[in-house]
């Protein structure tokens, strides 16, 4: 089966995220970037796919060229194919982005045949928009689920596992479908030293973007107010037993 | 020109989330000195319309279909796109939540119009003229963006839980309108098919009580009193990088940047030190219950509660103090 | 928690290996009243500490760091934080097997268990190496991996415990304020404090914070990268911290140590990236720990090729972490320790990692409590030695670039640094250069070490200018200079001695404030000179010089190019502050030519006019007569005003001729043209450090003379002692009524020819002097027996090393051995004490 994943470059952050002078940005002055969590983990689930029934991983980006970095790291782990989208800014709002991306899909589908899955995060880490997959979704004319928390292939179905309140709500989407991938469907597999030093010598195909701009502009990023951590002492050594289980108690833990 | 709040339910039972929606959106329509309407989908949401009514909607439009006897995303986000196509309200608000956010951006999707998920706040000038300036939650909460959505129909999520529900009856009652909302094949698929009821047992993502033994537990086999304390606490039990390192515990029980980030009511953490690594998997948990030697431990500095001691004397302690009143 | 204290006694900044061992050990020497703070929270402030990877190879060249990691290793086993798992550096090269064998020299030098291993002997030990692509392995079993956030806040605690010291993490220094030069507070976001003392041990932040005072830590933060990579299966079932030996891939500039189920990668070969102090994330922005920062892949690719070359299983483990982990670099790879130059009672303790971590935090306690460190010189890591050139982030970055790939690297005792060349250059360079000098950096001089323009000299002199067979006796060095040597002792030389310090002391009080730092007598006539040693308060050598009276109320100090900073330093301490001493540092105003040999006083004679009583220009007499030895006179060369001292280091007749740098040129012009009928010519270095040096048994401040070292044992005492106190006196007296446990001795090679058959010459790095039996002598105060300097003696047809005996071995004409290159050769002890083998008595150079 073929599968394409749709990945984000993002900044790694630590508890604090500063932002740039301008307020446009995240600075990422000694940041590392990383694909983002959600995305990482649509590769995993990829990669788990063919492992199984074969066929070809396709990561695609949009984004800066440095975001081939993260294709790479995608490739390390098991992708079997890049495409870069590249832009010249870090971030377009999500109904372009979910045009150019549908535009270039489209087009390779034209080429190649179409994916049996185009898989997509919940939302990036970033900017959290939750709708890029659902918009390119709608433009190939596929259907889509979000929150995926489970994905196994049954017969050309997508059988989408998600979690609610109420226990485990199961999809089934036949293919060719789209799944937005949440965190903790797996865990996603480190790079080895051999998948890394293979990942650099696979070629990074490009792709031209296109896409008009939405209605969604950022104005200005800043910092939520922070809240002083003013830590309660329970106690010294085992007499503070009592204390801890009192709390416990108050915060309806242990009844 | 309304505000159009768009409820979220289950089977025809309302998510507390829709009512911080049914009162941001009363709110804003005061502002803007127009209607508030509401939507329910499905029939089986026909019998929410009286707690909307409660929340002070002049009119609920019923959103039906045969199909719509389940969630299904995208038969959700064309009945939403139908009934705003058809009523054309300023602002559509849904809720901010796992379906909130999908039913809204399939809307938008249809609609092609933007969407600002996880909003916080809506500009307080804003008289539906012109674009909303909205403030919206980044970054899973640390960084707040100020946006703007600039369109004839703008739609919103609200953040959970920044509103709190208020209910206010409208001076006259609600109006009812049913519209028949035309669904394909198209959206037919993604409903849910299936169903599998909460199982027992917990994950290390979703317990509301992690035991979590870092360094300073010293082996493998001293986190037994740990693993004690969470049975007694119906949770499980976590650990620091340091700890997988040593090969005293399972990468799946790792807490932090490399392991699992976690959000439970109360995370206890012993004899770990808090490095960054370790505290940014720990730091949306509700409350924080720090057991350390050292008072100065950036885990304690941190915490919301602290207990300053050797874990190996206090984790024993308290599960004996639990047993002690369970035995009461 | 307590309150934040409002003073303290002494205020230590930072809560790494450095500030934790710090304030223990500052307490046990009875510190109190102490308190500790750091920016970042505890026990991992956020430092290179948190993310060190903690293992100690002890063998080192160098004494002083070997004296302080062998010092750190035994406080982590006494702390029980020592986990020895042995250490095997692997070597792919031949040049390394040849490393291999100098390592092995060292090791016995410090008395380190070692071993050299065959590739199959490696893979016994490390069952998954790849034994084809190596040559051999030098293994050491007391290699260990230590705990060093454990053992510093057992350290800390025991203050803590003793009552000496409170603690404040989160605590970030905002300011320091200084107060006539002396430190004064420390403020921080929590409050201010007063303090007596404050040390700034903040690793990487150490220069950030010196700042704030107006302090200057040279080093720079600096990656390493490495990588967690695992689990592997092999390493899992060992259910261990570390089982195996870590390994050092020594030609690959990498290391692999078990971490548990993982394995540890680490790199010196990425090219060198730099940070700045000021750029570092805080801890809360940073993803991991501000020294962790992110890894640039791509740095680190070639590293892991190799990585898997050598241990394959290495390719499908999976990276579990990788970073670039920020580490302290300074400019010559030594740390950075004692007092500020700038600020009184502002001390750093900074560029420290932590195999030394423990010893130096001793080291710095002693020297805080006593005025100087007990446990070792720290010589080479005084923040003193520093000049103002190489304080500049220019020099750091420059220096730290090209010394980053050499961390694994193979590095000769005499290897030169190729940047920041041509930062000084003396007047007479024009010269230098076209008589072919071949410059060697003396911090930042350009000084002739030999001269091309000799060579012909090699062929007049063939029988004492055999050429080296060796390529490594042979690296850095040429024959030219024997050469050099006896065209000198036969004639007459000129070296370029513009490299010394040269400080002038003026005004009332300064012949009390120099005797009070100096052992001998300065209190003489003036015109007269006075050698002397300065003295550590324990009765050790700090300092070596002349010291010229030039009126009244005027001495001139004169001191070597390696030890300008350090005796400035020394001085400027000690001064009155009452204006009664003025001091002017004249180095740079100054340039010096050394005129040597037996026709340098025909030379001179020639060259050297004064204005007499009737005002009238007229030849200058230079006779011993007129101008004894050890006298200074004001003399008119070719019309150039210079002072000449009769003075030498080489055992010739001859002088130090001083004048101002801008009359350099004129005054070599004309020293040359007087000689040229002599056959002068130019000497380098060779001569005046090395050849002419040991022949003269002279000892050298850093080499034979050190803190550990008295002047009974360098037989460097005077019959008398002057009445007037000086530093050191109390102890100096007493090691003259003691008999010495250790005696400088000059020892010559009986046989210098290897087992392969050809002749060595060893570099004179610290190889060790063995009983014939070849067991190490080491004396009664625990200090071993080794070469301080080795070197040619072409008048004498010998190659001398000097080394300090015991009195048993320390007797004339008794055979011993000297371990060059794991090979033992026979030598004999020619001179016991400062007797000179070449001219024992002087009289070539007072006749």
């Amino acid at each position: 089966m073929n599968i394409l994943v749709c990945v984000k470059r993002v900044p790694a952050p630590g508890a604090r995220i500063n932002i740039t002078s301008d307020g446009q940005q995240v600075d990422t002055a000694f940041l590392g970037f990383t694909v983002s969590p959600h995305e990482e983990c649509a590769v995993e689930q990829a990669v788990q796919l063919i492992e199984k029934h074969g066929g070809d991983v396709t990561v695609l980006t949009l984004g800066p060229a440095e975001a081939e970095e993260q294709l790479r790291t995608a490739v390390s782990v098991g992708a079997t194919k890049a495409i870069l989208v590249p832009i010249d800014t870090t971030d377009w709002d999500p109904q372009k982005t979910a045009q150019a991306i549908a535009k270039v899909i489209g087009d390779l589908e034209a080429a190649n045949g179409k994916y049996d899955l185009v898989l997509f995060g919940n939302e990036s880490a970033d900017s959290c928009g939750y709708q890029v997959g659902v918009r390119a979704a709608l433009k190939l004319a596929r259907p889509i689920v979000n929150g995926a928390k489970g994905l196994e292939i049954d017969n050309g179905v997508a059988v989408v596992r998600r979690e609610s309140d109420a226990g485990v709500e199961i999809y089934k989407l036949k293919m060719p479908a789209c799944v937005g991938i949440k965190e903790g469907i797996n865990l996603p597999r480190y790079p080895t030293m051999k998948g890394r030093l293979a990942s650099k010598k696979v070629a990074v195909d490009r792709s031209e973007a296109t896409g008009e701009t939405g209605g969604l502009k950022l104005i200005t990023l800043r910092r939520p107010p922070e809240r002083a951590s003013n830590t309660i002492i329970l106690g010294n050594g085992p007499e503070a037993a009592p204390a801890v289980v009192d709390l416990l108690e108050e915060l309806g833990v242990f009844k | 020109m309304t505000v159009l709040a768009v409820v979220e339910h289950d089977r025809g039972t309302m998510t507390s989330a829709s009512l911080g929606v049914l009162t941001a959106a009363r709110n804003l329509a005061k502002q803007m000195n127009t209607k508030f309407e509401a939507l329910t989908i499905g029939a089986n949401a026909d019998r929410l319309s009286e707690t909307v009514a409660n929340f002070g909607a002049t009119t609920v439009h019923q959103a039906h279909n045969a199909m719509l006897t389940d969630f299904g995303p995208e038969a959700w986000g064309e009945s939403i796109a139908q009934v705003v196509r058809k009523i054309s309200p300023s602002v559509v608000i849904g809720t901010g939540t796992e379906r909130g956010h999908e039913i809204i951006a399939q809307a938008a999707a249809r609609l092609d119009l933007p969407a600002s998920m996880n909003c916080s706040e809506f500009d307080t000038d804003f008289n539906g003229s012109q674009p909303l300036k909205v403030v919206r939650t980044r970054w899973g909460g640390s960084l707040l963006e100020e946006a703007q959505v600039d369109a004839p129909i703008k739609l919103v999520t609200l953040a959970n839980h920044v509103v709190e529900p208020q209910e206010e009856l409208a001076t006259s009652p609600a109006t009812i309108s049913t519209i028949e909302v035309q669904l394909d094949e198209s959206v037919a698929q993604s409903f849910v098919q299936d169903r599998v009821e909460r199982v027992a047992g917990v994950t290390l993502a979703t317990s509301p009580v992690v035991v979590s033994g870092g360094r300073g537990v010293g082996s493998a086999e001293a986190f037994a009193p740990l693993e004690e304390l969470a049975s007694l606490l119906n949770g499980v039990v976590g650990c620091s990088r340091a700890v997988t390192n040593n090969g005293w515990r399972n990468h799946t029980d790792q807490v932090g940047q490399t392991g699992t980030r976690i959000a439970p009511d109360i995370y206890i953490a012993c004899g770990i030190s808090g490095a960054i690594q370790h505290w940014v998997g720990a730091m949306a948990s509700k409350n924080i219950l720090a057991i350390n030697t050292d008072a100065q431990a950036n885990i304690v500095t941190k915490a919301g509660y602290a207990v300053i001691g050797d874990l190996h004397k206090v984790v024993p302690a308290i599960s004996a103090e639990i047993r002690r009143r369970q035995n009461k | 928690m307590s309150e934040f204290p409002k003073s303290a006694k002494c205020v230590i900044i930072g809560a790494g290996i450095v500030g934790n061992c710090l304030a223990g050990h500052l307490s046990k020497l009875g510190w109190t009243n102490m308190v500790q703070i750091d920016k970042g929270p505890l026990p991992n402030p956020g430092g290179s500490t948190g993310h060190a990877s903690n293992f100690i190879f002890p063998t080192d060249h160098n004494k002083e760091m070997a004296l302080l990691t062998l010092a750190s290793q035994q406080q982590y086993i006494e702390l029980g934080m020592n986990n020895t798992c042995g250490g095997i550096e692997v070597a792919r090269n031949p040049e390394r097997l040849e490393e291999f064998n100098r390592r092995m020299t060292s090791a016995k030098s410090w008395g380190i268990d070692a071993k050299l291993l065959s590739p199959a002997e490696v893979k016994e030990l490390v069952p998954f190496i790849n034994e084809e692509i190596i040559l051999g392995g030098y293994y050491t079993p007391s290699v260990s991996v230590v705990d060093s956030l454990q053992t510093g806040t057992l350290m800390r605690e025991s203050a803590v415990k003793a009552g000496n010291l409170s603690v404040f993490a989160n605590t970030e220094v905002l300011d320091l304020e200084v107060e006539n030069g002396t430190i004064k507070a420390v403020v921080t976001n929590k409050g201010r404090i007063e303090a007596e003392y404050v040390v700034v041990a903040c690793g990487v932040w150490s220069p950030r914070i010196a700042k704030m005072a107006g302090a200057n830590i040279p080093l720079t933060p600096a990656v390493h990268q490495m990588a967690d990579v695992g689990p592997i299966d092999i390493l899992q079932k060992t259910n261990a911290e570390v089982a195996y030996p870590i390994v050092r891939d020594m030609d690959t500039f990498c290391y692999e140590r078990q971490t548990a189920g993982s394995m540890e990668v680490g790199s010196y070969a990425h090219r060198a990236i730099f940070m700045h102090p000021d750029d570092i994330p805080s801890n809360e922005a940073s993803a991991l720990s501000p020294t962790e920062l992110p890894l640039t892949q791509d740095d680190f690719d070639p590293q892991m090729e190799q990585a898997i070359e050598l241990m394959e299983m290495l390719g499908d483990a999976e990276i579990k972490y990788a970073i670039n982990g920020l580490l302290s670099l300074t400019p010559d790879a030594m740390p950075v320790l004692g007092e500020t130059v700038e600020v009184k009672n502002l001390w750093s303790a900074a560029a420290v990692w932590i195999k030394e971590g423990p010893g130096i935090a001793q080291l710095i306690a002693e020297w805080m409590t006593y005025g100087y460190p007990h446990l070792c010189d720290p010589h080479s890591s005084d923040i003193s030695r520093f000049y103002p050139h190489e304080k500049t982030e220019h020099h750091i970055y420059a220096r730290c670039d090209e010394h980053f790939n050499k961390t694994y690297g193979i590095v000769h005792p005499r290897e030169q640094w190729a940047t920041q060349r041509d930062m000084r250059r003396s007047p007479f360079y024009p010269r230098e250069e076209a008589a072919g000098a071949t410059f060697f950096d003396a911090r930042g001089w350009e000084r002739p070490q030999w001269f091309a323009s000799n060579e012909k000299l090699v062929s007049k002199f063939k029988a004492a200018c055999e050429s080296r067979p060796h390529e490594w006796d042979a690296r850095w060095w040429s024959p030219i200079t024997n050469a050099e040597h006896l065209q000198m002792r036969e004639s007459v030389g000129m070296v370029d001695l513009t490299a010394f310090n040269e400080f002038d002391f003026t005004g009332p009080g300064v012949v009390n404030f120099l005797q009070y730092v100096c052992v001998n007598n300065v209190d003489v006539p003036v015109g007269r000179s006075v050698y002397t040693p300065l003295l550590t308060p324990g009765g050790g050598f700090r300092g070596d010089l002349t010291i010229m009276r030039l009126a009244d109320q005027h001495f001139r100090v004169i001191t070597g190019a390696f030890d300008g900073g350090r005796d400035k330093y020394w001085f400027s301490k000690f001064m009155p502050q009452d204006g009664s001493v003025t001091f002017t540092d004249m180095s740079s105003a100054l340039c010096t030519i050394g005129v040597w040999g037996p026709n340098a006083e025909k030379t001179m004679a020639k060259a050297t006019q004064n204005i007499n009583a009737e005002g009238k220009l007229v030849p200058f007499d230079v006779s011993q007569k007129n101008f004894p030895y050890g006298s200074v006179r004001e003399v008119l060369i070719d019309g150039v005003p210079a002072t000449m001292f009769r003075i030498s280091y080489v055992g010739e007749n001859g002088w130090e001729v001083y004048t101002k740098m801008e009359h350099g040129l004129r005054l070599w012009d004309s020293i040359a043209k007087a000689g040229e009928e002599f056959g002068i010519i130019p000497v380098g270095m060779g001569v005046y450090a090395v050849t002419g040096r040991i022949e003269k048994g002279y000892r050298l401040m850093g080499a034979e003379l050190e803190s550990e070292y008295n002047p009974v044992e360098a037989g460097l005492n005077r019959p008398k002692v002057k009445s007037a106190d000086f530093i050191g006196k109390a102890a100096y007296m007493k090691a003259r009524e003691e008999k010495p446990c250790a005696i400088m001795c000059t020892l010559e090679m009986i046989d210098n020819t290897s087992k392969a058959g050809i002749k060595r010459y060893p570099t004179g790095g610290n190889e060790p002097i063995l009983t014939k039996s070849g067991e190490r002598i080491v004396d009664a105060k625990g200090r071993v027996s080794r070469v301080t300097t080795a070197g040619a003696a072409p008048s004498l047809g010998k190659y001398l090393m000097l080394a300090y005996l015991t009195p048993e071995h320390a007797v004339e004409g008794n055979e011993l051995r000297v371990m060059y290159m794991n090979e033992l050769f026979p030598v004999r002890v020619a001179r016991v004490g400062s007797q000179p083998l070449f001219d024992p008595t002087d009289a070539r150079m007072k006749s």
